[in-house]
């Protein structure tokens, strides 16, 4: 997020969303197994979903607002805040359909003491939450997989983690974070 | 970070491949074991806390899931101010490391019901994290 890699991430960004997009559809099948019906509880655990992507979105606005994002990479933050506007959207769709009311946002102040940024000092406090949120929605999407009963709804949670799962990997490599070497490295 | 440009994409695609690849659903683990390890690694545990569970936890924030200081031998469902599934709330239990490890494990097997689906599949990571949420201290009682 540093000002002269920004050019290098947003290209590295770009070639890898379309394989993104086919590494998801490639893993839907294993997870495509028969369940019971259960669009009440589905719902439930796509308002955890949508909690999560309300805090990101909050996050991203604190720390666009925090004066601390070099200017060159206010553009990838944007873009990132925005694929956590889409997921939203897209987890409201989908838990409308099942019949249930999406959870709301809670304040940006609230989200403030809930991240405690009052203790943000500098980019790399940024970074580190932002790794922190982006990495445990990762995981966090991996893990509805099993449980949501409504396979129609794999492909796009499989998809959520592999976008969360980009994020975090930009933060890894821009607080020179190792890359585990053990796998797996989400789930 | 220059120099990790050029071999970026490569290392985003192979994060992504793995992420893709390694998403196994909790139902497909192993059958759950009867306690964690006694003696897990707490400084570990931290580290794996801050990546597996930060994402909606923290220990003096209800945020996507409740704040968890002191969460060892403490009954489930037990945060005044946070709102818990109804499943949790009726489940009685209470967070002993065994139990923590069951729930780690595959919260929605343990508690069907319950909102939380993230999971922890290597049982010496979910060992290590019970040993650092045991070593957190719980908050004073208020005055």
């Amino acid at each position: 997020m540093t000002e002269p890699n920004r050019r290098g991430l947003l290209t590295g960004m770009a070639l890898t969303t379309a394989g993104l997009t086919a590494l998801a559809g490639v893993a839907t099948p294993a997870f495509a197994k028969k369940a019971k019906s259960n669009p009440a509880q589905d719902a439930n655990l796509l308002n955890a979903a949508i909690a999560l992507e309300h805090e990101g979105i909050g996050a991203y606005t604190i720390a666009l607002g925090s004066g601390l994002i070099p200017p060159a990479a206010v553009g990838l933050v944007t873009s990132f805040q925005g694929h956590h506007k889409q997921h939203r959207d897209e987890l409201a769709a989908a838990i409308r359909r099942l019949g249930a009311t999406p959870a709301e946002s809670k304040t940006i102040e609230q989200y403030a003491v809930d991240l405690n940024a009052g203790a943000i000092t500098g980019l790399a406090d940024i970074q580190r939450l932002a790794l922190r949120l982006e990495r445990g929605a990762a995981n966090a999407y991996l893990g509805l997989i099993g449980p949501i009963a409504n396979s129609d709804l794999h492909l796009m949670l499989a998809r959520f983690a592999a976008d969360e799962a980009t994020h975090a990997t930009v933060f890894i490599l821009d607080l020179k974070e190792m890359i585990p070497t053990q796998a797996p490295l989400y789930g | 970070m220059v120099r990790l440009l050029s071999p970026l994409h490569h290392v985003v695609v192979a994060a992504l491949l793995l992420a893709a690849c390694y998403a196994q659903p909790a139902h497909a683990q192993p059958a759950p074991a009867a306690s964690p390890k006694a003696a897990g690694d707490p400084v570990r545990g931290e580290k794996l806390y801050e990546a597996r569970c930060g994402g909606c936890h923290s220990l003096d924030a209800n945020r996507i899931g409740p704040k968890h200081r002191g969460v060892v031998g403490r009954p489930a469902a037990s945060i005044p101010d946070f709102m818990y599934s109804s499943a949790l709330k009726k489940s009685k239990l209470v967070w002993t490391p065994a139990n923590l490890d069951r729930w780690l494990m595959g919260p929605s097997r343990f508690v069907p019901g319950t909102r939380m689906a993230a999971f922890v599949s290597v049982p010496a990571d979910r060992t290590d994290i019970i040993a650092y949420l045991a070593s957190t201290t719980p908050p004073p009682p208020k005055k």
